[in-house]
């Protein structure tokens, strides 16, 4: 069966009433989530996972799908009418989209964010269809040696690439790759502390749980009261011809940007956004309306920031290689259905898939229709008092952990970890490569297990495959251009202090 | 000596306000406008704008008031209010009171209704005009 028949059997198993509410939740969910800055898609499915326990796989992903593809366009109303950005994603928006509110075109702003989602997240579902599942072929031909050495990769480019310091990013990583050293998995006890209850590990779940959540909501009571902003009150969203000439282009230039980050492993929504607002001041017409409103420094980036969520998708349903924290959390989710994720998850779960790439296109619509109407209700939502969500989120993260394995033992860590999470965020430590860490970790080992037990202990077998040589090559270039950077801008330091 | 106004950007604070400052200049004394917040939401619509702040404080410089406006991050408003006013010296306090569902009641509290318990001086509570 070519892909385009999967598809459509994918499409027919999306419109299942069921599935279509949990698309319409997902959507809700998470452009509130979005909408509400602090808290994000991330953060959200973390404390979803329980549910993986009682609803469908293809419902509950289609739900998390939702999620992911409303926050990020949920970021974009918080930082079109607040100046604040909902979602790190949508920092760019922030920049044209606030000064368009604030010169009354508010509603425009957030048309032409709302339309350029649509398209960008609409082409960006397309091309992933088309290059996940030929991804996957090629890659379910890799050995061992050259999964290890794409699974270095990522860990090293999710912490090197992304960020502004390099010595926290792999601070985060290797607190990371510790906790998922726990366990016995290889035999023998690690960091077990002679402890059965941590024989078996820490449950991944509960170090998302705690991180995302519990660290959040301490560093939120830590700072609580703050002067409110001053929000600009906007009705229906809509455009004029004008503003739709002036946005097409953006939108698909925005894609453009957004699609190849989001699948590189070190993508992320940040990079792309940035890039796609440099390029539309660029090409303005008019640049002096830069930094006074344009219409195309929103319309850009909102695009970006969409299709590289669809881009995301290539490497975490093609490889299982998860780049952003969203994605990290989503294949948590496969993992806890007992779904083998990786390049053979094409083959082996051929349905999932395709109702899961068909609901995409769904969601996308959903979010179009509905927030078009629904802008004024969404910023009604940053009038809800913190402590109310927060101790919202504190219930649900106990719950959520306490429900993996019913014991006490998993709240401690859950008060442990979050606490950690805590003094990260106030020393500046990001979360997301220690939560790659975690995922990436255990599968690393793995990999390195597999190949040395096939050349019977030989190491020269990880640089005996092609792809693996190339990956390193990449790795090693990265290096020596982060440390020339590095020793560059320490010789300038120098010359100006002498 | 002061009077002392409870204010909100909205019709109740604003009958407070028009009162607060009639009063304040038949009685010659200084007029302080407290609109302060909890804090603890990324919005507040109780808590005026800066521009509208701005605005309020040109007209009152034409009613030829001495006037200050205070907008502090609190814990309790109400209890702001009443602080402001102790430390002041108000002789007189002026709240807007506002119409509340039994849901609302039970739901929150009223910081006018607390102002005009345990206020030491006399509290002049304001409707907005019918109509």
């Amino acid at each position: 069966m070519g892909s385009f028949d999967l598809l459509m059997q994918g499409f027919e198993n999306a419109f299942t009433p069921t599935n279509l509410l949990y698309a319409c939740i997902g959507v809700l969910l998470g452009t509130a989530v979005g909408v509400l800055p602090g808290i994000g898609p991330a953060m959200t499915l973390a404390l979803l996972l329980p549910i993986t326990y009682s609803v469908e796989p293809a419902s509950a992903l289609i739900m998390f799908a939702g999620i992911y593809y409303g926050g990020m366009y949920g970021g974009s109303t918080t930082s079109i009418l607040l100046n604040t950005p909902g979602e790190s994603s949508s920092v760019v928006t922030a920049i044209e989209g606030n000064k368009m509110a604030k010169a009354g075109r508010a509603a425009q702003a957030l048309a032409t964010a709302a339309i350029g989602s649509f398209v960008a997240g609409t082409i960006g579902t397309l091309l992933l269809v088309l290059f996940a599942p030929k991804l996957a072929t090629e890659v379910v031909k890799l050995g061992a040696p050259s999964y290890f050495a794409l699974l270095l990769l990522a860990l090293f480019a999710v912490t090197a690439v992304l960020g502004s310091s390099r010595l926290r990013g792999f601070t985060a990583l290797f607190i990371g790759l510790a906790i998922g050293l726990v366990g016995t998995s290889t035999g023998q006890p690690r960091l077990t502390f002679g402890s059965p209850l941590l024989a078996d590990g820490i449950d991944i779940v509960v170090v998302a749980v705690a991180i995302f959540a519990i660290g959040e909501a301490l560093w939120v009571a830590s700072h609580l009261r703050r002067r409110p902003l001053d929000i600009i009150p906007v009705g229906q969203p809509w455009m004029s011809r004008d503003d739709w000439g002036r946005s097409w282009k953006p939108w698909l230039r925005g894609t453009a940007f957004g699609f190849p980050f989001g699948a590189l492993p070190a993508g992320g929504a940040e990079l792309p956004t940035f890039l796609s607002y440099i390029t539309e001041r660029k090409l303005a017409k008019n640049p002096e309306e830069f930094g006074h409103g344009a219409i195309e420094g929103v319309a850009g980036p909102e695009a970006a920031n969409n299709a590289s969520a669809a881009g995301t998708l290539v490497p975490l349903l093609a490889m299982g290689l998860p780049t952003t924290a969203t994605a990290a959390v989503i294949l948590l989710a496969f993992q806890s259905y007992g779904i083998e994720t990786g390049p053979g998850l094409f083959d082996s779960q051929p349905i999932l898939v395709w109702t899961l790439l068909a609901s995409l296109f769904i969601g996308n619509t959903l979010l179009l229709v509905l927030n078009l109407p629904l802008a004024p209700v969404w910023a009604k939502l940053l009038q809800i008092p913190r402590p109310y969500l927060y101790a919202g989120i504190l219930f649900f993260a106990s719950l959520g952990a306490y429900s993996v394995n019913f014991q006490w033992f998993d709240l401690l860590i859950l008060l442990v970890i979050g606490l950690l999470g805590l003094a990260m965020r106030r020393f500046g430590l990001p979360v997301l490569p220690l939560i790659i860490g975690v995922i990436l970790g255990p599968r690393l080992e793995a990999q390195l297990t597999e190949a040395l037990a096939i050349s019977s202990g030989d190491v020269s077998t990880l640089w005996s495959e092609p792809v693996a040589v190339i990956v390193y090559v990449i790795i090693g270039a990265t290096l020596l251009f982060i440390i020339g950077n590095g020793l560059r801008t320490m010789a300038n330091n120098r010359k100006v202090d002498a | 000596m002061t009077v002392v106004v409870a204010y909100s950007p909205d019709i109740y604070g604003k009958a407070a306000l028009e009162y607060g400052a009639t009063e304040a200049s038949r009685r010659n004394e200084k007029l302080v406008v407290v609109n302060d917040t909890k804090g603890d939401a990324y919005v507040d619509k109780r808590l005026a704008a800066e521009k509208d702040i701005d605005a309020l404080r040109t007209e009152l410089e034409r009613l030829d008031v001495q006037t200050e406006v205070r907008q502090d991050v609190v814990p309790d408003v109400a209890e702001a209010v009443l602080q402001v006013s102790a430390e002041s010296g108000a002789t007189l306090i002026v709240v807007g009171v506002r119409p509340r569902t039994p849901v609302g009641k039970l739901l929150l509290g009223s910081v006018a209704q607390r102002i005009i318990l345990d206020a030491t001086c006399p509290v002049l509570a304001v409707k907005p005009d019918a109509g």
